[in-house]
């Protein structure tokens, strides 16, 4: 079942949380909702299960409009960041509830709450009550109880946000194989793009009650549409300056007096830079992009980031620990053609100076990716 | 560590001091239940009485309908307690999860009527009871009692504690709200709950101006009303009293024995005496 939303909009009084949202999740996909806090992306998902109404717009289940129906004729399970499970009821009887209100014959509900805890792995806490479990454990129960009645879409707010890092890690494996293993349509609201760009089949990054770019997690990382998008993504995050043309292809970093070679495409005559710490590497002065004084070593795992200062601005680099360097030192950082990325200085919006502007058509190797 | 144990040692005493002050009426009522008519008002004081007279104990029953008293005063607690629980639950839910316009101010009426004194109260209430014709009734007894403000913004303080998620959760596995009311709330508020009912069990079983400005006839007296019937022109009959008294609080100390954790936790957390 795909599931459509057409020019949703959610407005809590003068706030507009959702911003005339359209977009097509297709059936079986994992998709997830990513954005800073804030966003709208968990109002999104409140429209999704039906506990709100949208002010405007249309929502879609197939060919269904369920715009207006009600969250238990929806047809969908979901997770909670808190689990919200059943506290005075066990295990077992949390995910016999959603079919003992479908009435389903107390025999068969439990044959299949039984099976359901199977499929996640708690069939052996049966009895327990939730607050007897660790809080992974519990995410399992919420997870089985929302797919023990068969729903067609499974909303999943922030379920990992309350477990610690290694558990976070563990679930969110658990999380892609369990939705693959029932084939379900899945949307997963998260702030944790590493959680978002690892699970998911395609993110879609909110800002302000708008989508800012829907693509497969590797396409966002690598063209990022706008600065928006350039700067969320990525830890460390995106170094991104300023510069204005000189002449023909000379660009002056601002606030400083280095100068930068940039493509002929470009054509702006102030351009914001984007280039990401991974991406950017120690070389020699004539190919090089940047060059300044180191301020700043740190080795963070098997790599070490340098911050060197260019005039006003700094720059982060991951560097290769091999290189010997020091505080003070005077070095110059390269960096390939295509990961240099261009924003308006006005809108945010990309540059484009690739000769065939590339469009979302490049999905293949999301599966090496996720 | 010898001043923890002084520290110590002081407040065992002052927690004795207090419980010996408080056991010392109750330890009176016991004795002079058994006194004979003189020794009750000897001076000084008799403690211990010369013979027991337990006869004290048959002669009060026979003097007043205790029985009648008794089932009446067992019907009046239990009505207004179940009533008053009705009643909290639902508003309480209300108050807390449903949205409906003027919500805030209507509970804000509600608190304020908490400050006027129930004294106040007695007429007007009266005068209601009388033009609908109910005084001398259980009706008169039970139905004023069976909403409590306090009870309903305890409970709702509760309910405010509960996350929303699981009403979104239940919503979503179809879920009615009355039905989660029933099966989830309910459940989840039982230790806000028996505070209430205890707390209600006990103020409905002591009551005393209320009983006795409604009713009029002897058939519709509770117990603590009865009491008076020892009050007589010639003269109080104290040891027939005591006698009676002890058999009325009897039912409360035995609740209390059972119930004490929950009341103790009441108390604690209502931040009111019982």
């Amino acid at each position: 079942m795909d599931i459509r939303l057409n020019q949703l909009t959610m407005q809590f009084e003068e706030m507009t949380a959702v911003d005339r949202m359209t977009t097509t999740i297709n059936n079986g996909e994992l998709v997830s909702l990513l954005g800073p806090s804030g966003c709208g992306k968990s109002t999104t998902l409140m429209l999704l299960s039906g506990l709100y109404k949208p002010t405007s717009g249309e929502i879609f289940f197939g060919d269904k409009n369920v715009t207006r129906l009600d969250a238990e004729k929806r047809k969908i399970g979901m997770v909670f960041q808190n689990y919200a499970l059943y506290p005075h009821l066990s295990v077992l009887k949390n995910i016999m509830f959603p079919l003992r209100m479908q009435k389903v014959p107390k025999k068969e509900a439990r044959e299949r709450a039984i099976e359901m805890a199977a499929l996640v792995r708690i069939d052996h806490l049966l009895k327990r009550k939730p607050a007897q479990l660790s809080g992974g454990q519990q995410q399992r129960v919420a997870i089985a109880r929302a797919l023990v009645k068969k729903p067609k879409l499974l909303l999943l707010d922030e379920p990992l946000s309350n477990l610690d890092a290694r558990l976070r890690l563990e679930m969110r494996e658990e999380i892609r194989r369990i939705q693959q293993e029932v084939g379900i349509t899945a949307v997963f609201v998260t702030h944790d793009q590493e959680e978002a760009l690892s699970i998911s089949d395609r993110v879609m990054l909110m800002n302000a009650g708008s989508i800012q770019q829907d693509s497969t997690p590797q396409q966002m990382y690598k063209k990022p549409v706008n600065e928006f998008v350039a700067s969320f993504l990525g830890n460390p995050p995106i170094n991104l300056m300023t510069v204005e043309r000189m002449e023909a292809r000379q660009y002056k970093l601002e606030n400083s007096a280095q100068m930068v070679l940039l493509p002929e495409r470009l054509n702006h005559e102030r351009v914001r830079v984007g280039v990401r710490p991974e991406d950017l590497y120690l070389t020699d002065k004539d190919s090089g992009l940047l060059s300044g004084k180191v301020l700043h070593i740190e080795t963070i795992g098997r790599d070490t980031m340098i911050r060197l200062k260019i005039g006003n601005t700094s720059v982060r680099a991951l560097v290769d620990p091999k290189h010997q360097l020091q505080t003070g030192d005077i070095c110059t950082l390269g960096a390939d053609r295509d990961n240099i990325h261009y924003f308006d200085c006005d809108t945010g919006e990309r540059v484009n100076v690739e000769k065939e502007a590339q469009g979302d058509a490049d999905t293949a190797d999301v599966e090496e990716y996720a | 560590m010898a001043k923890e144990a002084l520290s110590k040692g002081t407040i065992y005493l002052l927690l004795t001091l207090g419980a010996v002050f408080m056991v010392l009426p109750f330890l009176w009522m016991i004795s002079s239940s058994l006194k004979s008519p003189n020794e009750v008002m000897a001076m000084p004081p008799v403690w211990i009485p010369s013979q027991l007279n337990w006869d004290n104990y048959s002669e009060a029953l026979r003097i007043a309908p205790f029985d009648k008293y008794f089932i009446n005063s067992v019907i009046v607690t239990v009505l207004s307690t179940i009533g008053e629980l009705l009643t909290t639950i639902l508003a309480a839910y209300a108050f807390a999860r449903i949205y409906f316009y003027g919500r805030e101010i209507v509970f804000a009426v509600l608190l304020g009527t908490m400050m006027v004194p129930s004294e106040v109260l007695l007429i007007p209430n009266f005068v209601t009871l009388s033009n609908l014709g109910w005084i001398d009734s259980y009706k008169a007894l039970i139905i004023p009692w069976t909403a409590s403000v306090f009870a309903i913004f305890l409970l709702r303080q509760f309910f405010f504690g509960v996350p929303k998620e699981l009403s979104y959760a239940a919503k979503v596995d179809g879920c009615s709200e009355f039905r989660f009311l029933w099966y989830v709330m309910v459940p989840l508020a039982k230790p806000a709950l028996i505070t209430i009912a205890l707390l209600k069990v006990i103020n409905s079983w002591n009551a005393f101006l209320w009983p006795l400005i409604v009713t009029n006839s002897q058939e519709m007296r509770t117990l603590p009303v009865g009491l008076s019937a020892f009050t007589t022109e010639a003269g109080i009959k104290y040891e027939l009293l005591m006698a009676a008294s002890s058999m009325v609080v009897l039912p409360m100390l035995i609740l209390f024995f059972i119930m004490q954790k929950y009341i103790v936790a009441g108390v604690a957390r209502t931040g009111l005496k019982g």
